[in-house]
């Protein structure tokens, strides 16, 4: 029995029932198929706990929201000391902790000139597109082909067509896709004199995390200047220290006219995201204050949290860890390639973003699942499944990390014996 | 604007010290695989920073603190540099021990993360000492100093450190506490990643270190008598005494509580400290003392550590400036008297037995309020020294020498120490003087009787060494095409050196 007082379930069974029933009957069978059918039940540090009782290490971790772990104690005094005295305030007027918390992040770019504030990630990205045009006068917006930047109505149009087209949301007159690591192909998009932006996940999160080529990102941003189009960065997985800087086009060399920010700046428990933008794109908000607009935007609650999850990330003894971290993994994982060369590929890594390449274009389905009965929460790449997405949060501890690849190696005969299954079925 | 915010804010410091204890986690796991070779290295590199900056935090440590004297402050924190080395050298905590006959292999298993804390009397040269202690073990140290002792104890610790780091320590070997309260301190203290605790202070917080649940390493004070035989040559032992006293005024746990000698002794004992330096009180000098160094049987912590002119001018006792230890005389050996405790002073106590059993059963009692501890003999007679030794609860007597810089091993053979192991009896688990081999376990493997067993082979150097050097290292050589050890090793230096780009 689950009784949580406000409602009760019989079982996990009843729940997915119920899930299915009620919520999303996709979702639910998609897990249930791919032999990963968690519902998430007690969650603390890097640890979830599956209805059923199963724990599972998360190295999914949203893409960054859970950064600090689930639940960081530190981050939850916060929010219920904000509690006790905020709300998430009145979108309309200024507060104290938007003030506060605008300020805190445009002093971690001090090129940037105002944060704007928006719930979630693809709102931020609504808000660089839409600045990006009122500074070029300019329509045409490029992405990469399998660039990710969210699910609203102009951030769905950059991505991939299998997210726009099923809405009928896709542009193709206005959204440009050109191809990752190409600059030329770039060129010749921006040639054409009525591109506003190019916008850039500084490594490609849904695609797997290839690696941006040497200069590829500095040459873009130079191309976007030289053709008077904006360069917009989106932060939302590379950011918040997750490289080993703060953002991830400090680590670049990079200048973004605009980027955008999300997940993790919540801590996990208040949503929130920020798009950042340079005084020249923000002068729309001079002409008309009010021209974007969101109740849940900015919300004071998710300002205090984000201002805390900020100070967090600058503390000296965070930064270190970080370091240990991307360090233990690039060693363990070369290490675990060298061990299991014949389905483990291949490693992507900056900082504590990783991919892990396996050997077949399914490949990080089969390894998700064979990690996931060993109790780790890794996920696919959606857009390369032959990649695994592997995030590990900013405070783990030595032993958790050891533990990770304890679990992980225990896991690739099982990977194997899945990915020959998927082989034949060929 | 108001005084106290209008929101709760979580409690910084405890967040950070966590967070450094998760740090020296990860420096433990990396530097338990050097070599020795690289461990007398960073030893060397630190023990050399400390050296140089020895008479630097010995000031500080005084203005600091007010205790004791920079001169001496500066001979304790080089004696845990150099010194300490010195001694140690040659002690192999990292080696695999092979045992043919018994058929027995050791290997070094270093504690991981030390909590270290370090009193207000010895700030600075305890980070030293614990720190030399930590690499020498191979663990990872987290210095928790008194809070009145916060800055110099602090800074001292960030410089080992980045000696320790330009000499290829792993980062966050050494690291310390900024804001130690009691409260985060016990919060620490109880953390289980906490692998042992070194407790150096007053006896609360020594008690609390044991009752925290983690391993600790913790001592007791001290009363040390000093019995001068008249087998002795009094101006030898009277130099020894004063010069012990006014050791850092005496704010070592090892110095002379009480001075005892026998009835027919007590005159030529009290013209040699005379000679010495010392200033011998009468009865009415001594009641002075006594009123002011105890209220209500509690010493008074202001006197800790001050010179002798200071506790003079203060009690109203007329001293000549010259005057390096003051001797209160109690005519009469005895249990009741304050002036017989515990005096971290120049004051040092006269006292007379009627003759050598009367003044071992005394000494025995004294010696009781610092049971453990350590005690001094001066004379000749071995077979009376044998019969005080034996009978005087303490772990080390100091023969014929000052017993501040004996017990501690600076004018003895014993080795150097600022943690005074008090054993059993001083509610201690190490009865002798803290060293690194304190800090290491051996994992024992030990085959049959009558199995056979052939350890003529055994390689050791499969072992996983040093795996990552952590300091920002520049590799030379390119990687072959062929994935040896070497060049993957080499490939993750390239990678690492990519993780962290610099700021645009
Ligand atoms: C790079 C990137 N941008 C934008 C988004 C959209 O964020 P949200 O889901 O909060 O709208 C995501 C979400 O995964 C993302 O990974």
């Amino acid at each position: 029995m689950f009784d949580y007082g406000y409602f009760s379930f019989a079982s996990k069974e009843e729940l997915l029932g119920k899930a299915a029933e009620y919520w999303n009957p996709g979702k639910v069978s998609f897990w249930k198929d791919a032999g990963t059918p968690m519902v998430i039940d007690r969650r603390e540090g890097y640890r979830l706990y599956d209805m059923s009782g199963k724990c599972l290490i998360d190295l999914h971790l949203n893409g960054g929201t859970y950064n600090f772990g689930h639940r960081h104690p530190e981050l939850v005094e916060v929010l219920k000391s904000g509690l006790d005295y905020f709300d998430m305030g009145n979108h309309w007027f200024p507060s104290v902790t938007r003030a506060a918390f605008a300020e805190k992040l445009v002093r971690t770019a001090p090129h940037m000139k105002y944060a704007i504030f928006g719930a979630g990630g693809a709102e931020a990205v609504e808000i660089a597109i839409k600045t990006a045009r009122y500074a070029t006068g300019r329509r045409k917006i490029i992405s990469i082909i399998k660039g990710y930047h969210g699910h609203s109505g102009l951030s769905v149009a950059t991505g991939d067509d299998r997210f726009s087209k099923i809405f009928l949301a896709d542009r193709p007159d206005e959204f440009i896709q050109v191809p990752f690591n190409d600059a030329d192909a770039l060129e010749r998009e921006l040639k054409k004199g009525d591109v506003a932006a190019f916008i850039i996940e500084t490594i490609p999160a849904t695609y797997g995390f290839p690696m941006p080529e040497e200069g590829y990102l500095k040459n873009c941003q130079d191309l976007c200047h030289r053709y008077g189009a904006r360069f917009i960065s989106d932060e939302v997985q590379t950011g918040l220290m997750r490289t080993g800087v703060m953002w991830g086009w400090q680590g670049y060399g990079l200048r973004p006219d605009i980027f955008v920010c999300g997940k993790g700046l919540g801590g996990g428990i208040y949503p929130i995201s920020a798009c950042l933008v340079t005084e020249e794109c923000g002068q729309w908000q001079i002409e008309d204050g009010a021209a974007h607009i969101s109740t849940a935007g900015g919300s004071e609650l998710g300002c205090l949290v984000g201002h805390h999850v900020l100070e967090m990330l600058q503390r000296p003894e965070v930064a270190s860890n970080i370091e240990f971290v991307a360090r233990f993994f690039a060693q363990s994982m070369a290490e675990m390639m060298a061990r299991h060369t014949d389905i483990f590929r291949g490693v992507r890594q900056r900082g504590v973003v990783l991919g892990l390449e396996f050997d077949h274009p399914e490949g990080a389905v089969a390894v998700s699942r064979a990690l996931y009965e060993n109790g780790i929460w890794a996920i696919f790449s959606s857009l390369d499944k032959r990649v695994l997405q592997f995030k590990p949060g900013v405070v783990k501890d030595v032993e958790l990390c050891q533990e990770i690849m304890d679990r992980f190696d225990a896991a690739m005969p099982r990977a194997r014996q899945l990915l020959d299954r998927m082989r034949k079925s060929f | 604007m108001a005084s106290r915010p209008l929101l709760n804010i979580p409690d910084r410091d405890l967040s950070a010290t966590r967070m450094k204890v998760v740090r020296a986690t990860w420096a433990a796991k990396y530097f338990r695989r050097f070599d020795r070779g690289a461990v007398l290295r960073i030893a060397e590199a630190v023990a050399g920073a400390g050296y140089e900056r020895a008479a630097h935090y010995a000031e500080w440590a005084v203005r600091e603190t007010g205790y004791g004297v920079v001169e001496h402050k500066t001979l304790k924190n080089r004696f845990c540099t150099h010194d300490l080395l010195d001694h140690y050298r040659d002690l192999d905590l990292i080696t695999p021990r092979v045992d043919q006959e018994r058929k027995i292999i050791e290997i070094p298993a270093p504690a991981g993360v030390v909590l270290a804390l370090a009193p207000v009397t010895n700030p600075v040269a305890t980070v030293y000492y614990k720190t030399m202690l930590a690499i020498l073990s191979r663990n990872a140290i987290v210095l928790s100093p008194h809070p009145l002792a916060r800055e110099c104890s602090a800074d001292a610790a960030r410089y080992l450190a980045v000696a320790a780091e330009a000499a290829g320590a792993p980062s966050g070997l050494v690291q310390c506490i900024e804001e130690p309260s009691v409260e985060l301190v016990e919060d620490i203290m109880a953390s289980d990643r906490i692998n042992v605790i070194m407790a150096t202070g007053g006896n609360a917080m020594v008690r609390a270190a044991y009752s925290s649940g983690n391993p600790a390493l913790g001592v007791g004070p001290g009363n040390g008598v000093a019995y001068v035989d008249p087998s002795a040559t009094v101006d030898d032992a009277a130099r020894c005494l004063v010069e012990s006293k006014s050791f850092d005024n005496s704010i070592l746990c090892t110095n002379e509580s009480i001075c005892l000698t026998l009835e027919r002794n007590r005159g030529n004992m009290e013209r040699a400290l005379r000679t010495a330096g010392a200033h011998i009180c009468n009865a009415e000098d001594t009641g002075r003392l006594r009123d002011r160094l105890w209220t209500n049987g509690r010493f008074n912590p202001d006197a800790i550590g001050k010179s002798a002119l200071w506790i003079a001018k203060e009690a109203g006792v007329r001293v000549n400036d010259a005057t390096k230890v003051l001797v209160p005389v109690v005519e009469r050996p005895g249990q009741d008297d304050v002036l017989f405790r515990e005096k971290l002073c120049p004051v040092l106590a006269l006292t007379a037995a009627l003759d050598f059993d009367q003044a071992v059963t005394f000494a025995a009692q004294a010696a009781k309020r610092g049971a453990g501890h350590s005690a001094a003999f001066h004379g000749n007679d071995q077979n009376r020294l044998l019969a005080f030794s034996n009978a005087v609860p303490v772990n080390r007597v100091v023969v014929n020498a000052p017993c501040s810089q004996g017990a501690a091993g600076f004018a003895t053979y014993l080795p150097p120490s600022f943690m005074i192991g008090t054993g059993y009896a001083g509610r201690s688990s190490v009865g002798e003087n803290v060293g690194p081999q304190h800090l290491v376990h051996w994992t024992r493997i030990a085959f049959g009787r009558d199995a056979p067993a052939d350890l003529s082979a055994l390689d050791f150097n499969a072992l996983p060494r040093k795996p990552v050097p952590v300091a920002e290292t520049r590799v030379v050589d390119t990687p072959g095409p062929e994935l040896t050890r070497d060049t993957l090793r080499t490939m993750i230096l390239e990678e690492l050196r990519n993780l962290k780009g610099g700021s645009g």
